[in-house]
């Protein structure tokens, strides 16, 4: 299998992270070794192995469809950094 | 040249459950902006989010009315994206093991465009679905000049999403699927699914190739249609405006298009360039569900589907096929019907009545079949008394409205108080008589084989009593006088 390369810079920006040059370099270098780690796993004989949904193998773990009281108003836009007729207000983003 | 359209569409519908999907805030609308909020639909650091199981079972009750596979363990996926109405940053969704795999939505006649019902170009076509997935709603976003206002009372809702294959041709075949689609969705109790409350919102894909041409062409996606109608309209556009580029010989590029209803036309939003890269990945949070049981329990609550009652209704009470679609295209509209018809010996007449007198007084009023003063029990009654010959119809359609005002009136009361006397059997010969020997020329062509002008010469008879004549008895009385 071809080795796989992560492209720093396509992450940060999925992410929105600003990296400097260095960072780039670094961060390519640190993610390429893990992943070299991780694919030791690819010499595992997993032929007979059912794949797993969650790491855990717990299931079912529900809550019945009862409302309870809220934390109310008040309480969500307590640290809103603006707030504008009980909604939170951020600066203006196009509808997409 | 002629070009081949292709349609899919992408379906969000609001579930009827009491609390959020993953926490137990109150899944309820027009109250105070943020009061129905949490740490976990806020999106806060460290809360944990918990399936609200009542929101699964729709999901595969959904799947099991539109013949679904529903897989043994379902999961959930983050789906990553920035967004203020979204403030985690992902949204809990369902990447590769949905609730729902595969099924179709049915495109029967009557749930077409009035005016395309004629002339179906795939009749009873079967739109073949692709997935149903669970996951949760974003809150309400408010553009203004100064910014935007956000409301997390929507926030965390279950919204089931419907993926079609692209299976639609053409405009009317969209609105067909939407219009079958709510039926069944109401059928099962699930959602309300009004397009114009946003309790079932819908995203279309469309492209257009030239004939003959294999491969798809470039897919464009139309956002903020309101209605089930508008997507119609919306799609007409479209796909005029994309041959229009490819006759021209331009391009068309991948992007999204949103509908403005007002101005009647699609304005670019977006292109590929753009696009996004979700990166789902599985949600550590949440564990997978195991299907079976739910499978178990809802079987039973698997309703009479929108057709099955169609079908019903025509062996059961004899009425037509289009009375029938008609009635059974709205669930309490049929409801209505089948307590009003079930000891009735005029059933035909009570379809009649329903889809006719009943929804002209409900639309005229504003309301819904199910705050219809009149009960079924005394439509049924009425309809009784016209088929007895007590009173016209022209006269039944007074007393209805009459009881429209007072419902707790008895039919026959309010007849007799609205001076309704059956007509006399003498009076009624008397006119019969007179319209007999007023048209000797009508009367030789009934003599002579044209039964037809029976009708006409009950009119005349109708017009003479002034509407007090029972049509029915009329007809017989002119016959046996004639022949």
């Amino acid at each position: 299998m071809a080795e796989e390369k992560i492209d720093v810079n396509y992450v940060a920006h999925l992410a929105r992270l600003e990296l400097s040059a260095d960072e780039v370099a670094l961060f390519s270098r640190q993610l390429d070794d893990i992943l070299g780690y991780v694919r030791q796993l690819e010499q595992l004989d997993v032929e007979n192995i059912e794949p797993m949904a969650h790491a855990t193998p717990v299931y079912d773990v529900m809550r019945e469809d009862h409302a309870r009281l809220s934390s109310g108003t008040e309480s969500a836009l307590a640290n809103a950094p603006e707030r504008n007729s009980d909604q939170f207000r951020v600066t203006r983003v196009v509808d997409s | 040249m002629d070009y081949i359209t292709t349609i899919g569409l992408e379906v969000h519908v609001q579930l009827k459950t009491q609390s959020k999907m993953f926490c137990a805030c109150p899944a309820e609308y027009g109250v105070q902006p943020n009061s129905n909020t949490c740490p976990t639909c806020l999106g806060l650091p460290g809360a944990l989010p918990v399936l609200n199981r009542r929101a699964i079972e729709y999901t595969v009750l959904a799947g099991m009315m539109l013949g679904c596979e529903t897989p043994p363990v379902s999961k959930w996926d983050r789906k990553n994206y920035f967004y203020p109405d979204m403030p985690k940053n992902y949204q809990l969704s369902q990447f590769d093991l949905p609730l729902c795999l595969g099924g179709n939505v049915p495109l029967y006649a009557h749930c077409y465009p009035k005016d395309a019902q004629k002339d179906i170009a795939r009749p009873e076509q079967l739109i073949g679905l692709t997935r149903i997935h669970l996951e949760e709603d974003v809150a309400k976003s408010t553009h203004a000049a100064g910014g935007t206002t956000i409301d997390f009372n929507r926030a965390g809702t279950p919204l089931m999403e419907i993926v079609s294959e692209p299976d639609i041709e053409s405009p009317e075949e969209a609105f067909a699927y939407l219009n079958s689609l709510r039926q069944i969705l109401i059928y099962g109790e699930l959602s309300d699914a009004d397009m114009e409350k946003g309790q079932m919102r819908c995203d279309v894909n469309v492209s257009v190739r030239p004939q003959g041409q294999e491969e798809l062409g470039i897919k464009i996606e139309l956002k903020n249609m309101n209605s089930v109608s508008a997507v119609r309209r919306a799609l007409h556009y479209e796909i005029k405006r994309q041959v229009e580029v490819l006759k021209s010989g331009g391009e068309l590029v991948q992007s999204t298009r949103r509908w403005d209803d007002d101005l009647g036309e699609t304005q670019q939003m977006r292109t590929k360039e753009n696009a996004h890269d979700y990166r789902y990945f599985p949600d550590p949070d949440l564990l997978p569900v195991r299907t079976g049981e739910i499978i178990e329990k809802m079987r039973s609550r698997v309703p009479e589907l929108p057709h099955q009652k169609a079908s019903r209704f025509v062996a059961d009470f004899g009425i037509s096929d289009y009375d029938a679609s008609v009635l059974s295209s709205d669930r309490d509209l049929a409801v209505y019907f089948e307590a009003a018809a079930k000891d009735s010996a005029a059933a035909k007449k009570i379809a009649n009545w329903v889809i006719n007198n009943v929804s002209a007084l409900l639309n005229e009023h504003d309301i819904g079949i199910n705050d219809c003063p009149v009960t079924s029990s005394k439509l049924s009654a009425l309809v009784d008394l016209v088929e007895s010959g007590e009173l016209s119809n022209n006269q039944a359609k007074e007393v209805f409205s009459a009881l429209f005002d007072a419902p707790d009136a008895e039919p026959d009361a309010l007849a007799r108080e609205l001076g309704f006397e059956p007509a006399e059997s003498g009076e009624i010969e008397a006119f019969v008589d007179e319209v007999i020997t007023a048209n000797p020329g009508k009367v030789a062509e009934i003599k002579a084989g044209n039964d037809k002008l029976i009708n006409w010469l009950t009119g005349q008879v109708m017009k003479a009593s002034k509407g007090k004549a029972n049509a029915r008895q009329v007809g017989d009385l002119l016959r046996s006088k004639i022949n």
